[in-house]
């Protein structure tokens, strides 16, 4: 349906711009409401005010420096975006990744999630007025970016994976901190249930509204919470495990609506599965290596340095030029908060990505917010929108 | 993460559209097919309809200046069912790159199908709204071709005269 100045509806509608710098839309995008009255007739979501052209600065870096990139577009979920890229360099190479790395990967993919759905279930009760909820999850998620922190020195922008495994192996005293976060979490995720869950004023705003059945969620193209509160078992972790998932025992929660409520309570089920998923990996966390020791890839150890010619010579090659790749395409994706983070990889056989697509989750569960407005009242908008859970870096990349 | 679609997949496409598959292969598991444009829509449709691949995980462009025809065109989707994935490769010549849209059969690929016309400056025929998406509407050029200037601000030099620079030079 196009949307112009040729379609131009009855005159007594009214045309509203929400955004680009309304709260509710965390983020700059900027939607044309049509309005009658209250209810929305049309809607038209205007994104790319956040577009860095990362897919193009990708093309000038090597595949190292590439990685600084990955997590600067989905910027609540870094540690996710770090893996998904490093993942498709590593599929072209034909890379192994030490089980330890992987376990590492892990342990701050699963953090990533747990403080992205706290930092979601914050903004979208603050939306809806639940001025006390954005506390407690600010107070939580606070808890990740000190691990995150003490892992990488960074709170945010981790950029903690290698090509062929992570930077660091974990600091000392590190498990022990997790250990903390993981025996408190469980409670305070109860606290929150306790206060939202059942709370009439949270169903009325939440329950029925935004609902996208099972086959428009598949022909939308949503994905990740949005396409499993719809009722569809699809979880890039359950469906083609990657660092090892298929060794953790943890369950993908479904939703039966497919409206607001269940994304709420499917992202809530999550974090009690990511803390289970946590514990497994403490549990079973393998020693040895934490990075490939391909030295065609991957910098050898400092100590090394001064007694190998031969490292010295990897060294310099890698930090002044990198490495190369074969010439080819593939696609690697994970499962980050938001859905399947995809990247879409073409080398012509130099040391930087040719083309360097990103599948990111939140553009493509920000597509149907037309379809889901048509006919609601404006309030609820921002109950539709909030539920989306989109990034505008990850949108506009 | 190997994904493989069967062989047979492409022996079945083989079959129906001969000449229209230009091109198969398996790199790392992924599989590609290379189909004359004129048939995509067609291909897409069996796909779709009777091989499963129902769910679009993104469609883009690559840019092979040196090329003929110049872009490559891909759709990539996948079977929620049966797991399998397969990338859905076009092509398009300059001077006016264009291929088939496949918002009728994948209505997903609409904003995938917007980006690419907004980056690369291919267009689709039979979209239903091809607009820019990431760019202003006003922009000019198409910031993911390759003979594109990514970034370097016109410097000014004392010996230069301000007026000789364009201030859109940068754009390409």
């Amino acid at each position: 349906m196009p949307f112009g100045p040729e379609h131009e509806p009855p005159s007594e509608w009214m045309e509203l711009n929400m955004g680009p710098q309304h709260p509710s839309t965390h983020g700059v995008l900027r939607v044309r409401l049509k309005l009658d009255g209250e209810i929305v007739r049309d809607a038209d979501a205007d994104v790319g005010y956040l577009h860095t052209g990362f897919e193009k600065s990708f093309e000038d870096k090597t595949y190292t420096q590439g990685i600084t990139f990955s997590d600067r577009m989905d910027y609540l979920a870094p540690p996710i975006n770090n893996v998904g890229f490093v993942s498709a360099v590593e599929k072209l190479m034909e890379l192994e990744v030490p089980p330890r790395a992987q376990a590492i990967r892990v342990l701050m993919m699963e953090l990533a999630r747990i403080s992205s759905h706290e930092l979601w279930l914050g903004t979208a009760g603050l939306d809806l007025g639940v001025y006390s909820g954005f506390f407690y999850a600010w107070r939580d998620r606070e808890l990740v970016l000190d691990l995150n922190e003490a892992y990488s020195g960074v709170r945010m922008m981790t950029s903690f994976t290698r090509v062929g495994g992570v930077a660091w192996d974990l600091p000392e005293g590190w498990l022990e901190q997790l250990q903390r976060f993981i025996d408190v979490m469980p409670g305070r995720i109860d606290d929150f249930e306790a206060m939202l869950s059942d709370n009439p004023i949270w169903h009325q705003r939440l329950k029925g509204v935004g609902v996208l059945s099972r086959q428009d969620a598949i022909e939308a193209g949503v994905t990740g919470p949005m396409l499993r509160a719809s009722g569809v078992d699809y979880d890039v972790r359950k469906a083609f495990p990657y660092c090892g998932y298929e060794q953790y025992d943890f369950e993908v929660p479904l939703g039966t609506a497919g409206d607001c409520y269940d994304r709420y309570r499917l992202r809530v089920q999550e974090m009690r599965e990511s803390l289970k998923i946590l514990q497994q990996v403490i549990d079973t966390l393998p020693g040895g290596p934490w990075l490939t020791s391909d030295r065609k890839v991957a910098l050898p150890p400092r100590s090394e340095l001064s007694k190998s010619m031969e490292s010295v010579i990897h060294h310099f090659r890698l930090v002044s030029e990198g490495f190369k790749g074969p010439l080819g395409d593939v696609y690697a994706f994970v499962e980050s908060p938001r859905g399947e983070l995809g990247f879409y990889l073409v080398s012509d056989g130099t040391n930087k990505p040719y083309r360097m697509k990103v599948r990111p989750p939140s553009f493509c569960n920000l597509q149907p917010l037309r379809q889901l407005v048509k006919g609601v009242l404006v309030a609820d908008v921002i109950a539709i929108m909030g539920s989306m859970d989109f990034i505008l870096g990850d949108v506009d990349r | 993460m190997t994904v493989t679609a069967s062989t047979s997949l492409v022996e079945r496409l083989g079959e129906r559209f001969k000449q229209a598959l230009q091109e198969s292969s398996d790199f790392r598991g992924d599989l590609s097919i290379v189909v004359d444009p004129a048939a995509l829509v067609e291909v897409a449709r069996y796909l779709k309809d009777e091989e499963g691949f129902d769910y679009l995980l993104y469609a883009t462009a690559v840019d092979w200046p040196a090329r003929v025809p110049r872009f490559t065109v891909i759709w990539e989707v996948r079977s929620l069912e049966n797991k399998t994935r397969i990338r859905i490769k076009t092509t398009a010549t300059m001077p006016d790159p264009h291929v088939p849209s496949l918002t009728s059969v994948w209505p997903a690929t609409n904003w995938h199908e917007r980006e690419t016309w907004d980056l690369f400056g291919i267009k689709f025929d039979g979209h239903p709204d091809l607009r820019r998406l990431l760019m202003p509407d006003t922009w000019e050029g198409h910031p993911l071709r390759k003979d594109y200037v990514s970034f370097g601000e016109p410097v000014i030099f004392s010996d230069q005269k301000l007026e000789g620079l364009e201030p859109d030079a940068i754009r390409g």
